[in-house]
């Protein structure tokens, strides 16, 4: 589904992917950890398209699609969905007013007729069981005045709504306790199938203790450095990130 | 250049949608103004001697006035003696009913999506069209008139109610109130009256829409509107102009009466030409609003969407003389390209336990200068006056300004006011989110801006929040930055 070849890209003159190596199959479920700045976030960015990291190099296959070369709403409406790590506010505009712009725009793109209002608001009622989410948090105006937990239960309502072939969770645990991060794990997992991919970006274990990875990918200076099943993350967490930064270091 | 830049320029080059002009034959005045113009006009509109004098006054106070330098726009001196100050589509016969107007006026108002023809009965909105200096047809007359509303052209109502155009004209803008004022006292040539009688709620909406067509003309319309004891209405005014590289001057004055517990809700979808993306041509808009709160109970509610004109000079105001009067002004102005606007309002608290509520929102973009300005004046026997202003400025790309100049005078102790600002731009974050969730980026600078909007949106009637919403994407296409 996702090939990811030699990618390197910058910000500002900072040079932050070194050359990333990652190839992702339908119905997996990737982890991306490592220590603070290593370029997790980074990685994200650039797959979903975000303009201020230039790409300098490597090649991005998605579903048989140059991903580089698609706009980032392009990239949206083939399939990609990008969970922030810190969702932004959007005044004066509902959770549902905007998924209903989004809905239908990517329904545009793929063929298919707009959905009249009973339509989206029968699918909005399903994705909102699914994500244990209340109707009263979509009426109010996106992401103001939300807790750290309403906002994140809030990406993955929409990318339920969405219904994305790659989703990329980039630090989805963060600022949520326990009861919010189960909550929100559960939603992920719900959404789990044979057809889509998902890659986890984290730099706690504890988030994969919920949403159980096939493969752990540790990032290290813009590079994987390391690449194991769930059990690596253990490790990591047992450990720290020291012994990898040792290892890298050593070789 | 950044590539944001780069889309901005490209795209707020987008062309005004009512720039076309009507081929009518016209009957104009001789450029210029003077008294013998006025005895034309006044002639022309075959108008009682008392309101010749009326004019001729207006006209000898303006002489002796200056045009204000305080409003924070700039432009070359207007040569007050090249304009037109009459000009009207030419018409064999007076029209008495519908049948008898030009179908190409009646086609000229289709096109701007203004049916005169009465067939679209739900839709629920009466209307007087104005195309340069004359009313041609009002709608709805017959249906109103059971209800004893008064809703005609303002020349119609100087005929056929002169006592009441004697009584209430000036009595809220006086002629020498301001430059723009008396010029328009002098020369106004039509408008629209409406009366609404003890105690009714009009039924429906009551519109004028206002068309510049004639070349080098300015347009003086007046609007007075005087609601008796307990009625209500709902008032809606639009307008357009063609595309011209000369600028042309819009100067009209609203009054608004409102008599004890009357309410009166006026709102405005403002789209004058605003000129070409170099700031060549469109509309000086320079315009009078004021309503008065008379009796006690009253309120009045101004709201606004400015989105044309070259410059918008422009205050609708309320008097809460009458005690528990409320006033309200609810307003988003968009400016782009090298369009300039100034633009606030005046809540002046006379009576006790009066309320005003002022929410401004401004949105500037391209070269843009968006200002602000208002003020809240609380007299010495106003007690327990309460305000609350909030303004609003979102800034898109580098090159605009926005600009806020709230005046406060508080006399009586007993004054509550909260004021509130925010400044605020369009965040790449923001557009990015929308990006992301596959929404392109016009669709993205909408929504947000719509959101933006929202809470003066709201105020708008349905017919009008559609439009307005749409007026505000297109004239904002593309102005990321």
């Amino acid at each position: 589904m996702l090939s990811i070849k030699n990618l390197q890209a910058k910000i500002d003159d900072k040079q932050i992917l070194n050359g990333i190596n990652l190839e992702i199959k339908p119905g997996e479920v990737h982890a991306i950890m490592g220590p603070n700045g290593s370029g997790k976030s980074t990685l994200a960015s650039v797959l979903a398209g975000r303009e201020e990291y230039e790409v300098t190099g490597g090649e991005v296959d998605f579903l048989g699609k140059d991903l580089l070369e698609m706009a980032p709403e392009e990239r949206a409406r083939e399939g990609v969905f990008l969970a922030f790590q810190y969702p932004v506010e959007i005044p004066g505009v509902s959770t549902i007013n905007f998924m209903k712009t989004a809905v239908n725009q990517i329904r545009e793109h793929r063929g298919q007729q707009a959905l009249d209002a009973v339509s989206f608001l029968q699918m909005m009622k399903e994705k909102m069981k699914l994500v244990e989410i209340d109707q009263s948090l979509l009426n109010r105006a996106l992401n103001e005045g939300f807790s750290g937990g309403e906002k994140k239960r809030n990406e993955i309502f929409q990318m339920a709504m969405l219904e994305p072939k790659l989703a990329i969770l980039d630090e989805t645990d963060s600022g949520l306790d326990i009861d919010a991060l189960r909550i929100v794990s559960n939603g992920v997992n719900k959404l789990r199938s044979k057809n889509n991919a998902i890659i986890v970006v984290t730099h706690y274990q504890r988030l994969l203790n919920y949403i159980v990875p096939d493969y752990v990918h540790v990032l290290y200076k813009g590079k994987i450095v390391k690449s194991g099943t769930k059990e690596l993350a253990l490790e990591l967490e047992a450990k720290g990130y020291d012994w990898i930064k040792d290892e890298v270091s050593v070789a | 250049m950044s590539k944001d830049n780069q889309v901005l320029e490209e795209l707020t080059s987008k062309e005004y949608e009512h720039g076309w002009t009507t081929n009518i034959e016209t009957e104009s005045a001789p450029k210029g103004l003077n008294e013998d113009i006025i005895r034309f006009i006044s002639s022309k509109k075959n108008e009682p001697s008392w309101l010749l004098e009326w004019r001729l006054n207006a006209y000898r106070q303006w002489t002796k006035m200056k045009e204000p330098r305080w409003p924070n726009v700039t432009y070359p001196p207007i040569n007050y003696q090249d304009v037109i100050y009459y000009s009207a589509p030419k018409q064999k016969v007076t029209p008495k009913g519908l049948d008898d107007v030009d179908p190409e006026l009646i086609k000229t108002f289709e096109k701007l999506g203004i049916s005169l023809t009465e067939q679209k009965r739900l839709t629920g909105v009466a209307v007087d069209a104005v195309i340069d200096s004359v009313s041609v047809a009002t709608t709805f007359k017959e249906t109103l008139a059971e209800l004893g509303i008064i809703f005609c052209s303002f020349g119609e109502a100087v005929q056929k109610h002169p006592d009441l155009i004697k009584k209430y004209m000036g009595s809220v803008v006086p002629v020498t109130d301001n430059y723009f004022a008396a010029l328009n006292s002098a020369v106004f040539t039509d408008g629209s009256f409406c009366y609404i009688p003890k105690g009714v709620r009009c039924p429906m909406e009551l519109s004028t829409y206002f068309r510049i067509n004639a070349a080098n003309t300015g347009q003086f319309e007046r609007t007075l509107i005087v609601a008796d004891e307990g009625s209500y209405v709902s008032y809606l005014e639009g307008c357009t102009a063609p595309m011209r590289d000369e600028n042309q001057l819009h100067a009209a004055v609203v009054e608004i009466y409102a008599m004890k517990d009357a309410q009166v809700k006026y709102s405005t979808v403002q789209n004058w030409y605003p000129g070409d993306k170099d700031g060549k041509g469109g509309i000086y808009n320079f315009v009078t609003k004021r309503g008065l709160c008379a009796g006690d109970g009253s309120k009045i509610s101004w709201t606004q969407v400015e989105t044309g004109s070259a410059i918008t000079w422009k205050y609708p105001s309320c008097i809460l003389k009458g005690d528990n009067s409320v006033g309200e002004f609810y307003s988003v102005a968009v400016t782009n390209n090298h369009q300039q606007a100034d633009t606030g309002t005046k809540m002046i608290h006379i009576g006790k336990n009066t309320k005003s509520r002022i929410v401004s929102k401004g949105i500037s973009a391209g070269y843009s200068q968006n200002s602000y300005r208002g003020q809240v004046h609380i007299m010495k026997r106003a007690e327990n006056a309460r305000n609350f202003s909030q303004c609003d400025s979102l800034l898109m790309g580098d090159k605009c300004g926005a600009h806020t100049f709230p005046y406060i005078d508080v006399e009586n102790n007993s004054a509550r006011i909260e004021h509130e600002a925010t400044t605020s731009k369009i965040g790449e974050d923001q557009i990015f989110y929308c990006l992301q969730r596959g929404i392109d980026e016009e669709s993205a600078v909408a929504l947000i801006v719509n959101g933006y909007a929202k809470e003066v949106l709201n105020q708008l009637p349905m017919e009008f929040a559609v439009e307005a919403q749409k007026l505000l994407a297109l004239t904002l296409e593309g102005s990321v930055g």
